[in-house]
């Protein structure tokens, strides 16, 4: 049984998502050593009561765990990666036991093309109604036939409003200004970082023109000496222990750390963003792909995600837990970026591997610069 | 001692070979197979994006040793250079401290020295960064200070001090350095140590009584018999430093790039495996090249004494 304060507020709220701590896996070791030893318990699906979930650091809701056993008598063993290469680099030469992984959209897609994930069975899904519509299908998945929507995140600027000057809402104060030199840090992500940089200069983030690379390059090398760090999805810690007043980062992970300090803020430029979707996958070769189904339908249950919302503070893609969650949460603009922010982003895409090695090399050239 | 050994598994070479069985096995199935499968990687391409095909091309090496890759690895090792050479230079002393401190206290001194080994490298590495972010203990400690100082000069009537402006100490080479050092010195005292321990202390004895200086005893005596030690220090120091990929990554900023992290880059984000492959074996075979020198000076100087 999985105690309340197991999960401090505290914890949820100082770490992000994909913060490098979670390359310890201690919670890891800590919950699937539990299991060791046991006689094995077969729930009334003739499966191992016993589900192996993969997921990423602070991101499940305080009761998932507790409510989940209560209902259906199997416990969850929780693994935790630090970001979708590492969930990937781990699946591809086999699946070593997860039940549910959460991958982000572009990686649905990786998944995909590498006949990585098992169809999802929507008749087991029945609370798939509660999400909203626009989330019912996506273009990387259309009919949401292998993914459920989890979470959706935007990247933007989070910033210290009593250090900047007015809103920075513009990607010019992060790539391509010395306003708030040595106070600037971005995400060392290569591909987020070229189709930003594509939007910035007047580009959607895909089919970039590979004639436009040079330009992207020019200005990251101009700006290297005005960027304090390249971070590890750790921005909001940066943030709030004043390393840096300015970083690129997603909303949830703004939104927690405004929750401990009012002088932050968290905007979406005008150019436009990119758009994520984490989503509940059934990998292939997956263990119990009953409880895997009734894991998904359990946290599309309206109690059990405003559960998780209200932990983990990003935007929700279902409806009915939308209606149980309070005004501080729905009203949020960091959660909820207001629409005229929103109008111009678009979801990131995977383009091939070609792409992906491309871009990484661009950034390797900026750093080496 | 060495003799009887030798004889007695001349006389029972199955003795010999049960013993020696289970550690082979071991080193074969989880360290030389594993590596063969990624030498082998260094020379195939990528199928799609989960297979490797093993064709016997060369381009990966070639890719590698293109300017861009050729400058980080150069980088690296000239932050694992100067790395190791302020481990030599602390270490020393160090060592020397501990061979002439007495049994009890040595004792002490060297579960000191041992002492951060027990704690994961990556703990270590982010209280690091609590001591030296820019609102951490090292610059609250000396805003403390300059507050401190200010306060007797506005006493005293003095000039008014300028407000505190926290030192930059991390993100930048110089915290990437110091956090290699923190790291590594242990790897260089603990050969230096062992070294100095066995010297013959009547042979300082003697070259006192014969008129040198504490200097030159030092530079001519103690350095020269305990160039076996400073020889695996260096080793061990460097190998390990211009493989470093968390140091940089946590304390490093925008110039902090090594190889070890362009490496990590390929198997993780750009999913580029064999390049990730033949990256890791240049610098593999370059830490050959490098062993196989010291060995080759090694011989000479034990000839000579």
């Amino acid at each position: 049984m999985l105690d309340r304060d197991l999960f401090p507020k505290r914890i949820g709220r100082k770490l992000g998502r994909r913060s490098l701590l979670s390359a310890l896996g201690a919670t890891a070791i800590g919950v699937s050593l539990e299991g060791c030893g046991k006689p094995v318990v077969r729930g009334p699906n003739g499966e191992e009561a016993k589900l192996n979930l993969y997921n990423w650091d602070t991101y499940i809701g305080k009761h998932s765990f507790e409510w989940f056993k209560d209902k259906t008598g199997v416990s969850v063993a929780l693994t935790l990666f630090a970001n979708n290469d590492e969930l990937f680099s781990k699946l591809r030469a086999g699946n070593p036991g997860f039940d549910v992984i959460v991958p982000t959209n572009d990686f649905v897609t990786r998944m995909r093309i590498a006949d990585m994930l098992t169809p999802i069975d929507k008749s087991k899904i029945p609370n798939f109604k509660n999400l909203q519509p626009a989330f019912q299908t996506a273009p990387f998945d259309p009919g949401r036939k292998y993914s459920i929507p989890y979470t959706w995140l935007a990247l933007g600027v989070g910033y210290r409003k009593s250090k900047i000057d007015g809103v920075p809402n513009s990607w010019k104060w992060l790539f391509d200004s010395d306003r708030y030199k040595g106070r600037i840090a971005i995400f060392d992500e290569a591909d987020d970082l070229v189709r930003l940089a594509a939007k910035y200069l007047g580009h959607p983030g895909t089919n970039i023109p590979v004639s436009l690379l040079p330009t992207i390059e020019a200005m990251y090398i101009r700006q290297k000496k005005n960027i304090r760090v390249f971070h590890e999805d750790n921005g909001q810690d940066l943030l709030l222990a004043g390393d840096v007043d300015i970083v690129l980062e997603y909303n949830g992970d703004i939104a927690q750390v405004m929750a401990e300090d009012d002088d932050l803020a968290f905007v979406i430029p005008k150019e436009g963003s990119l758009l994520q979707s984490d989503c509940m996958c059934i990998p292939k070769g997956a263990p119990r792909i009953d409880n895997a189904h009734r894991f998904i339908n359990f946290m599309l249950d309206a109690k059990v995600g405003a559960d998780l919302s209200s932990t983990i503070l990003y935007p929700t893609p279902n409806q009915a837990v939308l209606d149980l969650m309070p005004d501080s949460y729905r009203n949020n603009p960091a959660i909820f970026p207001p629409p005229d922010q929103m109008k111009n982003c678009e979801y990131s895409t995977f383009e091939g591997v070609e792409r992906t090695r491309m871009f990484d090399e661009l950034l390797t050239r900026v750093r080496a610069a | 001692m060495a003799e009887t050994v030798n004889e007695s598994w001349k006389k029972s070479p199955g003795m010999f070979a049960s013993l020696l069985a289970p550690p082979t096995l071991f080193l074969f199935a989880f360290l030389l197979a594993p590596l063969f499968v990624v030498w082998t990687y260094s020379f195939g391409h990528n199928e799609g994006l989960t297979e490797i095909t093993v064709d016997g091309t060369f381009a990966n090496y070639a890719h590698a040793l293109n300017p861009l890759y050729l400058s980080i690895l150069i980088k690296s090792f000239a932050f694992a250079a100067f790395t190791t050479f302020i481990c030599l230079a602390a270490g020393f002393p160090i060592a020397l401290a501990i061979t002439f401190a007495k049994a009890k206290t040595k004792s002490w001194l060297l579960l000191l020295i041992m002492l951060p080994f027990w704690t994961n490298l990556l703990i270590r590495t982010y209280a690091l960064m609590a001591l030296l972010r820019t609102q951490g203990y090292v610059n609250g400690f000396l805003h403390i200070v300059w507050n401190g100082i200010a306060g007797v000069l506005h006493l005293v009537h003095g000039p008014a001090l300028p407000a505190f402006q926290p030192l930059d100490l991390l993100y930048n080479n110089f915290a990437v350095v110091l956090g290699l050092v923190y790291v590594q010195l242990p790897f260089m005292v603990l050969p230096l140590y062992s070294a100095l321990d066995r010297l013959d202390r009547s042979l300082l004895e003697a070259s006192l009584d014969l008129g040198a200086g504490h200097l030159r005893t030092m530079v001519q005596v103690v350095l020269p018999l305990a160039m076996p030690g400073v020889a695996s220090g260096i080793l061990v120091t460097l190998i390990p430093s211009v493989g470093a990929f968390l140091t940089p990554d946590l304390l490093g900023g925008v110039d902090s790039q090594m190889i070890a992290n362009v490496i990590e880059r390929q198997f993780k984000a750009a999913n580029d495996w064999p390049f990730g492959a033949a990256i890791s074996f240049l610098l593999m075979y370059v830490t050959f090249v490098a062993i196989a020198l010291q060995s080759v000076f090694a011989p000479k100087k034990e000839a000579r004494s």
